[in-house]
Formats: C-alpha cells, structure tokens, sequence
C-alpha cells in the first residue's frame, strides 16, 4: 500500500481529509477489519502520504516507523486531532528537531485552510536536512573555492615538505588538492582515558572473581592470583571549528582535519562549527567518504563567513551540549582567531566556564604561528587566562603537532 | 498486565496516573497509552527535571505493577543488567560438597556436582532479568545516554526479542513484555536503531496551570496562592537564560522550602531565603537576584 500512493501525494487540488469524524469510522473500520464504507483504502493512503510530507519536510521516516504509525492509529480515537497528532509525533520523530518539523508538516496536511496545504505539498518540499535521498543529489558548490576542474598541479616530492610548512591560507587551488591526500595520510591517535570497566591483565590489582573461578575449576584449591586493571577508553574529542569570514582561508581544510580526527574514533569525536550561530557537523562528518561528509557539512552550515559572535555562539554550546556532558571530561580544542565583534567580557566568562567542564582547553589561531604575533585582540586576551594550550593551526605540520597535544592529552 | 487495571483510552490511564499524584497531559497519556498497547518501550527525552523518571513510577502505581529499575553509567555491563553466578556461594556450596562427600567416603559424581552448581538459587537476576521474570511490570532503564554504545546494542536485543538466553539454564522469555521506560538527558545522542523500536516522547517544562497543579498535588498543604506564585515564579526564572533552568523537581523543593519556613507569600525576603533550593549555580544565583523585584512583581 505505500507504492500506491502516487496520485493522493503529489497531484490533485483535492483538500486532503482532516481527521473528520465520518472519515474517522472508514479508517477505524478499515483497520480493524470490520465493515467497508465508500473509501476506506484512501484514508489510508492519505495516512501514508502525510508521512512522506513529513519524511520530505525533513524528518527521517523509515518504513518500520510508518507500520508503527498505522498500527498506533489502530489504537487511537481518530475523531480527535489531538490523538492523532500525537500517534503521529510519538512514532515518526526521534528528536526535539523532529517535533518541530513534525508540526509544521502536520499543521499543513490537517489545517483546514487550503493555502497552509499548498504550502505543505511535497512538491514544494523543504530545504533537506541530511537524510538519505540527500546524499545522492550531487555536491553543490559550497563556495569553499576549491572547485574540482581545474586542472590538478602535480606537487614534486621535493615540494611536499615545503607544503608542509605552507600557511594554507596562502597556497593555490592545486596545492590545497594536493594538501587534502596528505591531510588523509595522518594517523590521528586518540586521547587515552581511565575507564571504570576493568579487564584481566599480567599485573595490576587481585582479581577475586577471577580467581576464585579458577580455583573452583581446580577443585577449590587457589593456585595463582588472577589480576585485573582499568580499561583505557578514547577520551572524547570536541572540536569547535570558527567558519566566520575572518577564518574562512583555513575552515576547508579545518572541517577536512576534523574529518580525519571524526574516521578514526567515530563515536568519540563531535564537531562543531562557530559562526553568528552554532552548527553541529559530527553526524556529516562521521561519513566515510570525505569528499560527501564535507559536501553535507557544508550543506548544513547555514553562516559560512559571516561574522563571529564567538561569545555568545561558545555559551550556546555550553547550554545545549557542553555542560550536559559533551564537553565534561573532554579534549576541547577551539579553531579560532578570537576575533570578536562584541564585548569580549562574554567570550572570558564562557572560556572560564568550559575550562571547569573540560579535561583540557586547547586552543588553535592559524596568526599564532605568524611571526610577530601577540595574542593581544580582544577575544583572544579574554579567552587565553582559561586555556591549557595556544598552538598554532595554519600549516600541515602544526596540525601534526596538534594531534599530537591531543594524543598526550 | 492484569485485565481489570487496563486503561480502555488515553483519557483512562490519565485519570489512574492523576489518582497516584502525576498529571499527565494529552502527549504524556497517549505516549504512555500507546507503548502500553503496543508493546513498544517509551523513549522519554527531556531537560532534567521535566518528569522523566517519575513518569515510571507513576505508571507502576497506577497499573498496579511492580516497579524494576535499572540505572546506567558509564561502563555498566551485561553482569550489572542482566545476571550474574554469585561465585563465593558455588564455591562454598562446592566445598560442602566435597566435605560431606569425604565424612561419607563416596566418590562424588562430576557431572551431577556441575550442574547443581548452575542452579537458579545461585543466579543473581540483575534489573532485566528480573524484569523479564517478573513481567508483567514496568521496567525503568533510567539515563540510558550515560551507558556506552555497546550496550545499547545489547539492549536492543533484550527489548526486540523480549527474551534472554543464559546458557547453563536455557531461555528466559517474558510472557507479557515488560512496560519499558527508558530516559535520557541527551548528554550524547543516542543510536537510531535504539530508537526505531520506541516511541519517542519529548518532554518540555509544565505550563503555569499544570505546574500549579502539580505543586498542589504533590503539597496538598500548600496555599494555592503561594503555589501560583512559586509556579509563576520559576516560569520567570526558566526565562533567564540560566545555566540550569530550574525543572519541576526544583519548584517542589522551592515550594517546601518555602513552606517550611512558614512563608505566606512569597516576598523578597522568602525567595532570597530559600533561592538554593531552585537554583544550583552562583552564577544563576547572581542572575536571579538582580531581577528577583521584577519577577515577583509579574
């Protein structure tokens, strides 16, 4: 039955039935099996269109999750739009970001009013969020300026280690082509941290459930103290990437590098973009492919080189994520010039606060590495009492030296 | 789930939840009506303090079921879950064995010593075990985002198949599934494929009426003035952009606090009193005392 939904979907000025209650005694029946009224199968099949306005205004619908919805209908009054509303949201939706999404499809497709349906129909579909039939369209031009065509310049071997010293901001189309293989070519190692968990091992504490085991396998004779220690986890690595206008020569090859980082330890790492607002990228970029995690990433930064409201965008990652425990415990290393419109009193109190959550603070400023240069503007003043490490990021090489901070960290 | 407690309609299981002390509103009931009916867990996410974990014990008490709980943290595994041998009582169980065997100078039999050492009375039923045992019944799994992924997966399993496998005894199979409860605080995200078998409920702060509600409800001596004004008091203070808004279990305790110490309103003095009980940060504190005069005023 979700094949057969062409027609209700995408054509026909028809006012799709809200859930009215003579409609509601078809569907009721239908899906119990009972009496058949004029009709009923369409009901149904505009049950099934509503979940693919609702797949295409961006939230993930799956097949399981439509069976779930028509068999959670079953169980619900359909007279009532409450109950329907919530049949719908409970089972479609997976996420708060969802709920959103959910209401305006559901306020489209049961609204009375014939513009708001418009409005909703899947052939004015929303921008995408990155779902399945995203990955597909082929990758728009993200302005990055490192557009596939041109013709590629063959770095000489030689050259590779002056590309290493290169600041990024300063090399050509196919220099950056060439910077991106070498960029894939680092071995990121992950932090270590203590876990609570313990395993057997040559040496460390007495492991008496071990022990007593073998001693019952022995006929209840202890013989050897079996022993046991701490696991090592990966400590999770957070990565809060500035694409505002000052950064943009390094934000490419900065989502690039987290890209490496986010393969190697894919649970472990989460990315974040700052700008006039913050973005979350780690889902993009947990992608295999780099070329398509960083086409999606791009995709879904809505405020590439723009301004920078590094204070206020910094605290809105600690409400939403940092302090409910992303941060806690974490590496946290911050890509950013500290160039801050504002006041920079905001930027000094939110370093404060993510220095009390994090493991450790490790800031990156592609001019750190410039001769000449003293962390004298505004923002970066204010942040770097609250901070373990300034490094520079502005080449190959200090983004080596950076993983190894982390590795150490 | 036994047929006379059944709830009929989300209104039904309303009215039991309103009856044990939680109001639950239209999503809430329909949430908790259709995991019921189902048979698919409920997965609660919200801001601490929104309900989560009360939810469950409401429902145990209004479907007159017993309440399993499991708590996860970082590192729990299958042994903290599921089950576990009590080793020192086999051992010791052995020993006896092997002493009386002795006294009596019979040879003991091997294969008959093993596997009375497998027996249930030295199986240790962890929170699912048991909940599976003792299903029907409501088993919470309580902040499921602090565990690591991998158990999540072995949690998806237990959920889909309703059943688990121990090896020495052979298959425990619930009858009737467990209600199952699971909440996160969303300090990671959890696996989708979790996910996919729940249905998902977002939970958000009261609004001013249900709040009040609730404060009267769970302080039936609480005057409804006072209960107004604490309710309004803390919509104004979730307005602050605070670093931890206060959540329902806050304004219970402002509520007390402010009973306790015999407040007939809630005045300047009262609210700076007994500010530590709503607000847990110097820095909200600071915050909430510069604006205390307006928000009393509203």
């Amino acid at each position: 039955m979700t094949t057969s939904d062409e027609g209700g979907s995408t054509e026909g000025p028809a006012p799709r039935p809200h859930a009215g209650a003579v409609l509601a005694a078809g569907i009721v029946d239908d899906l119990r099996g009972g009496g058949a009224p004029p009709g009923p199968e369409e009901v149904l099949e505009d049950f099934v269109a509503f979940t693919r306005l609702v797949r295409n205004a961006g939230v993930p619908v799956t097949t399981d999750r439509v069976a779930a919805y028509l068999q959670a209908l079953r169980l619900s009054d359909l007279a009532s739009e409450v109950a329907t509303y919530w049949a719908g949201r409970l089972t479609l939706c997976a996420d708060p970001d969802d709920v959103v999404r959910y209401d305006h499809a559901f306020a489209a497709w049961f609204s009375a009013d014939p513009r708001d349906q418009r409005m909703g129909r899947p052939s004015q579909p929303k921008p995408r969020v990155s779902t399945m039939a995203a990955l597909t369209e082929p990758p728009p031009g993200t302005g990055d300026g490192d557009e596939e065509e041109t013709p590629e310049l063959r770095v000489a071997a030689s050259g590779e280690e002056i590309l290493r010293d290169r600041d990024i901001a300063e090399l050509s189309i196919g220099e950056r082509e060439h910077l991106k293989q070498l960029l894939a070519l680092l071995r990121p190692a992950p932090p270590k941290r203590r876990a609570r968990r313990r395993r057997p091992a040559r040496r460390g504490e007495p492991d008496p459930r071990r022990t007593l085991r073998a001693a019952l396998a022995n006929g209840g004779e202890i013989g050897d103290l079996r022993r046991r220690a701490r696991r090592e986890r990966p400590r999770r690595v957070v990565l809060l990437i500035d694409v505002s206008g000052s950064m943009s020569p390094y934000a490419d090859t900065l989502l690039r590098f987290a890209h490496v980082v986010t393969r190697r330890t894919p649970t472990a790492v989460e990315t974040f973009t700052l700008g006039t607002r913050l973005t979350r990228v780690t889902r993009e970029l947990r992608q295999r492919d780099p070329e398509r995690a960083l086409a999606d990433a791009g995709q879904a930064i809505p405020d590439w080189s723009g301004g920078t409201r590094l204070g206020e965008v910094l605290r809105a990652f600690l409400d939403r994520w940092g302090q409910r425990g992303v941060a806690r415990r974490a590496v946290v290393v911050v890509f950013s010039d500290g160039w801050e419109r504002g006041g920079a009193e905001l930027l000094g109190e939110q370093s404060a606060r993510l220095r009390r959550l994090a493991h450790r603070v490790v800031w990156v400023n592609p001019h750190a590495g410039k001769s000449g240069y003293a962390p004298v503007q505004g923002g970066i003043a204010a942040a770097l009492p609250h901070v373990d490490r300034l490094l520079a990021g502005h080449s190959l090489t200090t983004l080596a030296e950076l993983l190894e901070v982390l590795r150490d960290a | 789930m036994s047929g006379t407690t059944e709830p009929r309609s989300p209104d039904d299981l309303a009215q039991a939840l309103d009856g044990t002390g939680y109001l639950a509103d239209d999503g809430l009931a329909s949430a908790a009506f259709l995991a019921l009916r189902m048979g698919r867990p409920l997965f609660c996410e919200g801001e601490p303090g929104t309900g989560k974990t009360a939810l469950a014990q409401a429902l145990s008490q209004a479907l007159d079921l017993p309440l399993v709980r499991l708590q996860c943290h970082e590192g729990i595994d299958a042994s903290q879950a599921l089950y576990d041998w009590d080793f020192p009582r086999q051992l010791l169980h052995l020993r006896a064995l092997e002493a009386s065997a002795s006294a009596s100078h019979t040879e003991l039999d091997v294969d008959a010593v093993e596997s009375s050492l497998y027996d249930r009375r030295f199986l240790l039923a962890r929170p699912v075990l048991q909940a599976l045992q003792d299903a029907p019944c409501v088993l919470l799994v309580d902040e499921v985002d602090r565990a690591d992924d991998e158990f999540e997966a072995f949690l998806l399993e237990v959920l889909a198949e309703n059943s688990v496998t121990i090896p020495e005894i052979g298959v425990v199979r619930a009858e009737t599934p467990p209600l199952v409860v699971l909440t996160s605080n969303r300090t990671r995200e959890v696996h989708d494929a979790l996910k996919r078998r729940c249905l998902y409920l977002w939970l958000e702060h009261p609004d001013l009426a249900r709040e009040t509600a609730i404060l009267q409800r769970r302080l039936p001596e609480l005057p409804k003035e006072l209960a107004e004004q604490v309710a309004q008091a803390v919509h104004g203070l979730r307005g602050l952009d605070l670093l931890k808004p206060p959540g329902v279990a806050e304004s219970i305790d402002w509520a007390q606090a402010l009973q306790l110490i015999g407040a007939r309103h809630l005045d300047l003095a009262s609210a700076t009193a007994t500010l530590g009980a709503v607000l847990k940060y110097r820095e909200d504190a600071d915050r909430a005392r510069d604006k205390l005069d307006a928000l009393l005023a509203s």
